[in-house]
């Protein structure tokens, strides 16, 4: 393989973390509702994938286990915040914080054991090609599922009357609630198919880019995540390919330390998080354009009826 | 049917009520947990709640602990009422361990002894200056560029970390050290004054009560706290009235960026004595949980601050005395701050059995 095809290679498969989680952000912030607890819904999803693979051998199992756990916690969110019409910010940081205690705990037997390295699948004939086979069509099987449900968000989102449901009440919940439909369970709905989105993210880290379980192991990604939807003006095709930009970064400081670049390795590490302080700044600054993006309800309660 | 609906005022009395309800559920979550885990759950509460208290020791551990969560919280509580979403307080409290360390390794690396009032004084000040720098890049970017504090803040936590590292694994190795990945033992004259003997209770428990009685000052009795708490209640009056949004904004994440920064120098001058890469337990976050426990209100901080930190020292008893997972603590501490925030839906909302009739719009 050569070196571009592999960064390409790479760069899609630390990608698709990120990929998954904002694309499960993005629906549910669709709705108008911001879940800041992605970063606890990674990890508890994480370690459940984890314990569940490694005990079954099954990786669908632990990726079923994950999805649910991401939902399960993305559930509790949605009752607060919608239901009980607490602040979406402070119980979303709530859902972070307990996240990473819970997945700390059930963790606990978990630390030191690990799993094979996941083998690629790679697609017939397409991965046999010269310089793309290599670079795109040999990967984990997510990779394709990251990919095929971007293509599905974007079908449900803007080709559907449930997904112009859906974008209609991130807009404005009122009107929506007047023909009569029940807004708040389908923010709840929105908000568990975002939970399940990170529970998968969390399991691809423990199950596929890791694979291993150690504390805080997704380290800031449901965050970077976060910040992804807005850098994707809420577009599922714009998340998948800042996903990829993000996921070339970390590999390229991956490769930087392995190539012996005479840059402190505590440097590189931060490239990351700054590159997401960056990208979030620039794409903030014109805050016309976000403010025409964003959907206009987003994070604000709804209260049928008063 | 039950339905929630909105009181005409807050009531009062549930604004005090929730934290002790909230904490009343989470024993009674903690008891299920123990009792999951085949222990005595009494026994297992009395390890928690309890036990940290038993002793003149163990208080003083509690007192200690609780000195930094309630330095942090309060700037915090500052920046919340000012509806800024500062989160990354654990990143300005690493800088504030950078900002302090250095000064202290740089005037043990110049020969300088100075007497003890002066030198830790320039330790904390040092301190409070790197937890401001850190805030600044939030609010030079909220303000600037208009992007989310939120996700700054947080962002920066990783950051920081990395920066202490690269400190400690480079230029601030203890060349006597080991070759271990940390700075020299700070000069007894750099370090913080004992409030107790034969304990590691420092003067900064003290401070932090100072601290807290301005705070309260600062909020309810002068103009400019008058103007941050209106500026969070109510955007549009605080326009129309003419105080300034990005004062608030760059007040409020200096003042909770400083403090922060203060708890900081008050860890490495204080119990750590010198910096190495672990500084940072999640401290930051705890004083989130703080803060809201407090009720944003600097004597609630004080009684919060004391409680989170008896947990957090229980919870290191029950994986010492009981083999529970140290982890204990914060799955309690994420179970207390989220039982809370349902609580506090009844301030301002009531529970009323309502009979379906029809559409009611």
């Amino acid at each position: 393989m050569n070196e571009t095809a592999l960064l390409f290679n790479t760069a899609l498969a630390s990608g698709t973390t990120l990929a998954l989680a904002a694309l499960g952000l993005l629906v549910n912030e669709r709705a108008g509702v911001l879940n800041l607890g992605a970063e606890g819904m990674m990890l508890v999803a994480a370690v459940a994938g984890f314990a569940m693979a490694f005990t079954t051998g099954s990786d669908v199992l632990g990726f079923v286990t994950a999805a649910l756990a991401g939902a399960a916690l993305a559930a509790l969110f949605g009752i607060l915040v919608i239901f009980l019409n607490t602040n979406q910010y402070a119980t979303g940081l709530a859902l972070s914080l307990f996240g990473y205690g819970l997945s700390a705990f059930l963790g606990v037997s978990m630390v030191g054991r690990t799993l094979s390295a996941r083998e690629n699948y790679e697609i017939p004939v397409l991965a046999d090609l010269p310089f793309v086979g290599p670079a795109f069509f040999s990967h984990h099987p997510m990779v394709y599922v990251a990919i095929g449900l971007t293509i599905a968000i974007a079908w449900f989102l803007y080709r559907t009357r449930a997904g112009l449901l859906l974008r209609a009440i991130g807009e404005n919940p009122e009107p929506a609630h007047a023909l009569g439909y029940p807004v708040r369970l389908i923010r709840l709905a929105a908000v568990c198919v975002g939970g399940a989105l990170c529970g998968l993210a969390g399991a691809y880290v423990s199950l596929v880019t890791a694979p291993l379980w150690v504390e805080g192991l997704t380290a800031g990604r449901g965050w970077i995540a976060l910040a992804l939807t807005v850098f994707a003006t809420w577009r599922p095709a714009r998340a998948l390919l800042g996903a990829y930009l993000f996921g070339g970064v970390t590999v390229l400081q991956m490769n930087l330390q392995a190539g012996g670049v005479q840059i402190s390795s505590h440097l590189l590490t931060m490239l990351p998080y700054i590159a997401t302080i960056l990208v979030l700044a620039l794409i903030s600054r014109n805050v016309a354009f976000i403010r025409l993006n964003m959907p206009a309800s987003l994070g604000k309660p709804f209260r049928p009826g008063s | 049917m039950l339905r929630l609906e909105a009181r005409a005022l807050p009531s009062k009395a549930m604004t005090f009520a929730s934290p002790l309800i909230a904490l009343a559920l989470t024993a009674l979550v903690a008891a299920v947990i123990l009792a999951g885990l085949g222990k005595d759950p009494l026994a297992g509460l009395r390890v928690i709640f309890l036990e940290p208290l038993s002793s003149r020791r163990q208080i003083s551990e509690v007192l200690l602990k609780a000195t930094p969560l309630i330095v942090i919280a309060l700037g915090l509580a500052v920046c919340y009422r000012s509806n800024v979403w500062n989160i990354g307080a654990e990143g300005q409290f690493l800088l504030g361990c950078v900002g302090g360390g250095g000064m202290a390794l740089w005037l043990m690396g110049q020969g300088i002894v100075l007497p003890r009032a002066v030198g830790v004084s320039l330790v904390l000040l040092a301190g409070m200056l790197g937890g401001m720098l850190w805030a600044a890049i939030v609010a030079l970017l909220r303000d600037r560029f208009n992007a989310n504090e939120i996700l700054v803040s947080l962002m920066l936590v990783y950051v920081a970390q990395q920066c202490v590292n690269a400190l400690v694994f480079g230029p601030w190795k203890d060349p006597q050290g080991f070759n271990m990945p940390q700075s020299a033992m700070f000069h007894s004259s750099l370090l913080l004054p004992p409030l107790l003997e034969r304990t590691r209770l420092h003067v900064g428990f003290v401070m932090a009560l100072v601290l807290s009685v301005a705070a309260l000052l600062f909020m309810f009795r002068t103009f400019r706290g008058f103007q941050l708490q209106v500026g969070g209640l109510a955007p549009a009056a605080a326009a129309y009235a003419g105080f300034s949004a990005r004062g608030a904004l760059w007040l409020s994440l200096l003042l909770s960026g400083a403090l922060a920064g203060l708890a900081g120098a008050m860890e490495v001058a204080g119990p750590v004595r010198q910096v190495t890469p672990y500084l940072s337990v999640g401290l930051g976050f705890t004083a989130i949980i703080v803060c809201f426990v407090g009720r944003l209100h600097p004597l609630g901080i004080v009684a919060a601050g004391v409680l989170l930190s008896l947990m957090l020292i229980g919870g290191e008893l029950a994986q010492s005395r009981l083999g529970l997972p140290n982890a204990m603590a914060s799955v309690l501490q994420g179970v207390l701050l989220l039982i809370l925030l349902a609580c506090d839906t009844f301030i301002e909302q009531r529970l009323r059995w309502s009979r379906p009739t029809g559409h009611t719009a």
